[in-house]
């Protein structure tokens, strides 16, 4: 009976490896379904194979946890069934629908460890769909796998440490760092230090960056409002405030972001039930620490469960690789190292409480938000559209505003607007933002071609 | 607790219902509208969008020629105009027994007035070039057209509020009872409403309210599955559905081509999503007739939960069993363009007792007449659904 066990694993970053690599350490040969086309996931994103850029300029800090996931990773490549490059589009009846090089095909499971990772929370200003204005994650991945600066004069806005973060890789690959800002305050940075104390070396990382910006000449200003990107077909400047006073920053790029957001979508489509974040402000599929959800047989691991960051997520990964051992009876040795990752976990949940109040998510974002400011860039709705048809209509929650206005509906489902949508919302509904509920997830996760399913539509026919 | 009155209370805030609502308004009744979600949220919000007369059972065609007048005044009568456009529809035949088949519905329905013109290979692909060359001809219905049920059918609701309606969305009709004198509803909020009248309305969730007065009806659900693409640059001049089913599509004034055909599956009471197979079958069959589609990409799809009665005729008009309770539901996926008339239908029904336009074809009588246990005569109505190519538009065989 237990050899009928095909446990799945979907993304191949720091969760998924730790995932895949326990189940394999227990006799089970997992399939790793990772839709980039090398493993590493988003932090540890490999370039193509004939980039020349080392590892230690690639990841700086996080060099030997790299080198550590890759090599584990490599390590199994002949024992287990990676499948890279390949999308989870949808999931029904116990199968996944996969999309590989314009091939699609179905994917039976017994067990799910679904490691999906996270993408940046986008809070739009003016001039946001600028060409030159990026994610920060966005920036991340231009220059770990393209090898490539999104300008020559980048200024980063926005908050949370991955705009430190980038900032300092940015300005260590030789591209001059225009600005750091921060719309979270220097007090609420401070006020944030004990609770941050839970994770010293991390703390103590983030405070290099900052002093590596200082010391190299880098513009640091918190408690910013960012106002506009000036620039028609290409970024040439930024325009911020600060304690009411209005600045101009030359720049030909911007890289923004406002902490990340977990990927949901696949959980939502298998069913699992959610519950409101108040720390990540976001809903989220509910799982317990060793990421049970409410379905049984699938698993969550990694910032696609909740934002705790790429050391977590190995932990995460290998406890819930433990968790599903142990619910088909395979590994009730092991509970100590259950009981060890559930506790790093849990410190590591006190530090993430500690950024949450060091970079907090910018409260007056929403009432600040101009009303021909657009929100959904896919289907071209403005906040004020979105206010204007709440009032009209009644409308006090999400997919009925959707319905309405469009927003969320375009190619990218929501996936960058709809946290933006539901803070609108909220704000001129006059309620709290989980009141406004989330956007149903719908198949296809993510954009499929007609000619492939046409294909597939083929080879099933008698 | 609340307590309401209205002359007529309605269950269910769809297209049906919200347009009784609004006619029942215009009459000068007092109405009060309990719908358990959001008005238009469910069948009549996300369906296809079709607004087509062409290749509906004879018997819908007096309705669908009232509705047809109502469409034109959309405007005026929701305060919006729903993205409606009388685009034509075009049904498209693959083989000459098609091509037959469609000639003989032009011919049946020829006194209703929908100025059918049948078009050969070479005058189809003249005028519409983009189709593929599966198309061998096509019935042309040059008033019918499409429009956007999500906006749509929230409007109608929102013009019965503003012409005094009560519409209580959000509110669910946990009990309800006629105590020989008038209708008691009572809701999970703890509303109770009486009224003289009660409007069954509720779509594919109408057999238990038809149930709770004494009146089981044959109704199963099915899903219809949509999918939308990407905006892309205007091509399709019409609407367009297939002789003997398949799929159904139309671009929408932004540009998305949304695209009908198959069915999903429930994935609880309340909702529901395509199927893998589905999503595969629609897409297939949309690139025969639209090749232009082949490089397109499908960027959501969805589905939704609509009642289907064993014969695709919906239920209107009077209980058999209690004065003053009048139904509206089981509209077999093609709902959305007579909905209006059949509101106006149910609000007349209310006033006078009757309706000038023919509705006796769709009486709950007719199942009353069975033995419900038996089943002997009647066609099993999952497998009637079962090729999805019968389904969603009855031939015209099925429908005199």
């Amino acid at each position: 009976m237990s050899a009928a066990l095909q446990p799945v694993v979907i993304g191949a970053g720091p969760a998924g490896i730790r995932a895949a690599q326990t189940l394999l350490r227990y006799g089970l040969r997992p399939v790793v379904v990772d839709e980039a086309p090398l493993f590493g996931g988003q932090i540890y994103r490999q370039p193509p194979a004939h980039f020349q850029r080392s590892k230690a300029t690639l990841y700086g800090f996080d060099t030997a946890r790299a080198r550590d996931v890759h090599a584990a990773m490599r390590a199994m490549l002949s024992d287990i069934d990676y499948r890279g490059q390949t999308l989870v589009w949808n999931a029904e009846g116990g199968k996944l629908d996969l999309l590989h090089q314009e091939q699609t095909s179905t994917l039976a499971y017994s067990h799910l460890i679904v490691a999906t990772g996270a993408t940046d929370r986008v809070l739009p200003f003016a001039g946001w769909t600028t060409p030159g204005v990026f994610t920060l994650g966005g920036a991340q991945v231009a220059l770990k796998y393209q090898g490539c600066a999104i300008g020559s004069r980048v200024a980063f806005l926005g908050t949370g440490p991955l705009l430190y973060l980038t900032a300092w890789q940015y300005a260590k690959a030789g591209a001059q760092v225009a600005a750091v800002l921060d719309t979270a305050t220097f007090g609420q940075q401070l006020a944030a230090l004990p609770a941050l104390m839970a994770d010293p070396e991390l703390l103590a990382r983030g405070l290099y960056l900052v002093a590596w910006l200082r010391a190299h000449g880098v513009a640091l200003h918190r408690g910013v409002r960012p106002l506009q990107v000036l620039g028609e077909s290409r970024v040439r400047a930024l325009r911020w405030s600060q304690a009411g006073t209005e600045h101009e920053l030359d720049c030909d790029a911007v890289g923004f972001g406002y902490g990340l957001q977990s990927e949901t979508q696949l959980p939502d489509i298998l069913g699992c039930r959610f519950g409101f974040n108040a720390l990540q402000r976001a809903w989220l599929p509910e799982c317990d620490a060793a990421g049970r959800t409410s379905v049984a047989g699938v698993y969550l691991a990694g910032d696609g469960a909740a934002i705790l960051g790429a050391d977590a997520a190995e932990w995460a990964g290998e406890r819930a690789a433990l968790a599903l051992l142990a619910d088909t009876g395979r590994a009730l040795g092991p509970q100590a190292r259950g009981a060890t990752l559930e506790r790093q976990l849990a410190r590591k949940q006190r530090f993430r409480a500690g950024l949450e109040r060091a970079f907090p998510f910018p409260a007056q974002w929403a009432a600040q938000a101009p009303d021909d400011l657009l929100v959904c860039r896919c289907e071209e709705v403005s906040a004020g559209e979105l206010r204007r048809t709440s009032r009209e209509n009644g409308a006090t929650e999400l997919n009925r505003l959707k319905a309405l206005t469009r927003v969320g509906m375009g190619r990218c489902q929501g996936r960058v607007c709809a946290a933006a949508a539901g803070e609108i919302l909220a704000h001129c509904s006059a309620q709290p933002v989980q009141a406004v509920g989330r956007l149903r997830g719908q198949p296809p996760i993510k954009p499929i071609p007609f000619r492939l399913t046409h294909a597939l539509a083929s080879q099933e026919a008698p | 607790m609340e307590k309401l009155a209205a002359d007529v209370a309605i269950i269910g805030g769809g297209i049906v219902g919200a347009s009784a609502a609004l006619a029942l308004r215009r009459m000068g009744f007092s109405v009060t509208l309990l719908e358990r979600d959001f008005c238009g949220s469910r069948s009549s919000g996300v369906n296809y969008g079709g607004v087509r007369r062409q290749g509906r059972p004879l018997s819908q065609l007096p309705l669908a020629q009232r509705a047809h007048g109502i469409w034109g005044r959309l405007q005026e009568l929701i305060g919006i105009d729903g993205e409606y456009i009388r685009s034509g529809h075009l049904k498209v035949a693959r083989s000459q027994a098609e091509l037959a088949s469609l000639e003989v519905y032009r011919e049946r329905s020829a006194g209703f007035g929908m100025g059918l013109e049948m078009l050969d290979a070479k005058a189809l692909r003249a005028r519409h070039p983009w189709l593929g060359e599966r198309a061998i001809g096509g019935s042309l219905c040059p008033q019918d057209g499409h429009a956007n049920p999500r906006l749509v059918s929230p409007a109608f609701a929102r013009a019965a509020a503003r012409l005094g309606a009560q519409v209580r969305e959000r509110t669910r009709v946990d009990a309800m009872a006629h105590d020989g004198e008038q209708f008691v509803l009572r809701a999970a909020s703890g509303l109770e409403l009486r009224s003289r009248f009660l409007l069954n309305c509720a779509g594919a969730w109408a057999s238990t309210v038809a149930q709770s007065f004494g009146e089981a009806v044959p109704m199963v659900s099915s899903h219809p599955v949509m999918a939308v693409t990407e905006p892309l640059p205007m091509f399709m001049d019409l609407s367009l559905g297939v002789e003997g089913g398949g799929i159904y599509a139309r671009q929408a004034p932004r540009g998305n081509c949304v695209i009908g055909g198959s069915r999903g599956y429930a994935i609880d009471a309340d909702r529901a999503r395509p199927s893998r197979d589905a999503i595969g079958l629609v897409l297939e069959r949309t690139v025969e007739l639209l090749p232009a589609l082949g490089h397109a990409h499908i960027i959501r799809s969805w589905s939704g939960t609509e009642g289907y009665l064993p014969d695709h005729e919906p239920v209107v008009g009077f209980s058999t069993t209690t004065p003053g309770l009048i139904h509206g539901f089981g509209f077999a996926g093609a709902g959305f363009q007579i909905g209006p008339a059949v509101g106006e239908v149910l609000a007349e029904l209310v006033r006078d007792g009757a309706s000038a336009t023919p509705i006796s074809a769709f009486s709950i009588a007719r199942f009353a007449r069975q033995d419900p246990q038996s089943g002997a005569r009647r066609q099993d109505p999952v497998d009637a659904l079962a090729d999805p190519i019968a389904f969603h538009v009855p031939s015209p065989a099925n429908s005199t």
